[in-house]
């Protein structure tokens, strides 16, 4: 590879599965079932799960960035140590950004903003990926499986707001009227807002995955 | 019957391997064993162990849950009379529960077996028996006038995450119908708790006394108004507002009669976990620092749901635990444990349903362990006689 001269392409067919893998194949939630427990905990409602999303997102991405830059220069002894300081440096920005510009949902999310640092995703990619890849793949691969875990993030934040609370984003979505107490017989599930429903969705979500992806299914 | 097994000859060439139908071979299959005994016989190596098959044991708890469906029916023409103060003939009310309670049925059986019917087409099983008596239950724990779509929603949630999930019947961990009780306990909690909705008609309100309260007995009990609690034989005959089928110890007592002589029902659980929520109680009496602990014992037994978990939930062979040790362990910890959540929640004033559900999730651990406990006293015995031959 180092004699290598061409330079490859910014958008490579390997750059764009980088990217597109997490999404499907490779998730992080559904395949890998990483970072559950944040996956659990933030999404009763579309906005804080949403935020949630984009901070790790930025924060897979750079940290993937950082320590991929870093790699060479890291003692192999002390790596853990050195990732989780870039990486608790990048959540300590999030959080500030999100109780600057977004304070509401800053404290809807509350501990779980910080709690980003031990998501399982950033660590499991930075050891996996970033520490023998360059920077550029190494970021597209963070940035890839942040989205593989919003995107989960959301679909089950989407379920269980519309059917638990009857809004999505805040907006009432099901007709006002439709309720039991302003006369008409419809009622919001009140298991939705539990969190073993989210346990029960990311299920659900697992068991329709993999009957449309057979290859995913263990022997 | 000979017309109906020349219809059925006539159209199982389309459903057989080649045929255009065969898609829908286990439909046919299972319409074709419901009206008839198959015909086909075991091929390879014949493992009788006992006559009962799936179909049978099924029919023996349907028929034993008949007295509790039928007082039921009675009981919610009964206390709809009362609510309403007109006084009603015995067959008047029994008509009355009869179509307030038949909808329920309905809408649990065809959402139940629509469901196992499509699990069953898409795996290439064969549909079984094991909806008909979860289907049956399912109405009898719900509250009468609960909607029907929230008992379909419950039903389908109960058979899909609770039984197909895991592989359809008998790979269950959890038993179903109580599953779907505990989905619109947590769900709907507005549809199962409070006064209003044990009663029909009260949550309209229409026509209702003055001065008529819908509260069970258990609500008293957890409020502490002991004097509100009906007499032991009310409690006992099962005159009170409850779930459909949970009011008539009597009744349940029946069944349960026939399911001990049946040897369907395993007695072991019954018996210890009426000895656990005996004991329970009676460590409750004893030390008894708030109101709740000083009901007497005797009356937790009649009181709300326990007499019918007992019986029907937690005797369920899939869900429960296997060893014969096992059950012992098993069935007085859920008598334990009801009596506990009953006692000391006061969010919860009735417990059986969450300890059943709870002891379902540890029956595997128990089983696990006893079979251990054999395989360890078994090796040391044939240590031993080894030793004395040496």
């Amino acid at each position: 590879m180092t004699g290598q001269k061409e330079k490859e392409p910014l958008f490579s067919t390997k750059i764009l599965r980088l990217l597109m893998t997490p999404i499907n194949k490779g998730n992080p939630i559904t395949v890998l079932v990483l970072g559950v427990c944040s996956s659990l905990a933030v999404t009763a409602k579309m906005k804080p799960a949403m935020v949630m999303a984009i901070s790790v997102i930025v924060v897979t991405g750079f940290a993937s960035f950082i320590i991929s830059l870093l790699r060479n220069t890291i003692p192999n002894r002390i790596r853990i140590i050195v990732q989780l300081v870039v990486v608790a440096a990048l959540v300590i920005l999030v959080d500030q950004v999100l109780r600057a510009y977004a304070y509401e949902v800053s404290k809807q999310l509350s501990v779980f903003v910080g709690l980003i640092i031990t998501n399982c995703i950033i660590m499991g990619r930075i050891e996996a990926f970033a520490l023998g890849n360059k920077p550029w793949p190494s970021f597209v691969d963070g940035i890839g499986n942040g989205i593989g875990y919003g995107l989960i993030l959301i679909l089950v934040a989407f379920f269980r707001e519309l059917l638990g609370s009857g809004t999505l984003f805040g907006y009432q979505v099901i007709p006002e009227n439709w309720y039991i107490a302003q006369g008409g017989f419809y009622e919001n599930n009140g298991l939705m807002i539990l969190p073993p429903m989210a346990l029960i969705m990311v299920g659900v979500i697992i068991w329709v995955q993999r009957s449309f992806n057979k290859q995913l299914i263990e022997k | 019957m000979k017309f109906l097994r020349d219809i059925l000859d006539k159209v199982k060439p389309a459903f057989e391997k080649d045929g255009k139908l065969k898609m829908f071979h286990a439909t046919f299959e299972a319409f074709e064993s419901f009206l008839f005994v198959p015909n086909s016989t075991t091929k390879k190596g014949v493992h009788v162990r006992d006559a009962n098959d799936l179909k049978h044991v099924m029919t023996v708890v349907i028929v034993a849950l008949l007295p509790t469906l039928l007082f039921g029916m009675w009981n919610v023409g009964y206390q709809h009379a009362l609510a309403t103060g007109g006084a009603a003939a015995f067959g008047e009310m029994l008509w009355f529960g009869f179509l307030k309670v038949l909808p329920l049925i309905v809408v649990s059986y065809v959402v139940g077996l629509g469901i196992e019917f499509i699990a069953a087409q898409l795996r290439g099983h064969e549909v079984n028996e094991g909806f008909l008596v979860t289907g049956m239950l399912i109405p009898l724990i719900m509250p009468v006038d609960c909607p029907l779509w929230i008992v379909g929603l419950a039903t389908a949630f109960a058979v899909i995450i609770g039984k197909e999930v895991f592989g359809g019947t008998g790979m269950n961990i959890f038993n179903p119908a109580l599953l779907a009780r505990a989905f619109v306990f947590f769900a709907y909690p507005s549809q199962i708790s409070g006064t209003k909705v044990w009663v029909s008609g009260l949550g309209s309100g229409e026509g209702v006394i003055d001065g008529f309260s819908g509260a069970t007995p258990l609500a008293y009990a957890g409020a502490g108004e002991f004097s509100q609690i009906p007499s032991f034989s009310d409690l006992f005959f099962g005159f009170i507002p409850g779930s459909i089928g949970e009011t008539s110890t009597l009744a349940i007592l029946l069944g349960a009669a026939i399911l001990i002589y049946t040897g369907i029902g395993s007695w072991k659980v019954m018996l210890a976990c009426t000895a656990g929520a005996v004991g329970t109680g009676l460590l409750c009496n004893a030390v008894a620092v708030n109101a709740y602990m000083e009901l007497p014992v005797y009356y937790h037994l009649v009181l709300g749901g326990f007499a019918f978990g007992a019986v029907f939930m937690a005797t369920d062979p899939v869900s429960g635990a296997q060893t014969e040790a096992g059950k012992w362990i098993y069935g007085f910890l859920i008598g334990v444990l009801a009596i506990v959540i009953r006692v000391f929640n006061p969010g919860y004033p009735e417990g059986m349903m969450l300890a059943i559900l709870f002891m379902n999730a540890f029956a595997p651990l128990i089983d696990y362990y006893i079979v251990g406990a054999n395989i360890k006293r078994r090796l040391k015995r044939a240590k031993l006689s080894k030793e004395e031959k040496k």
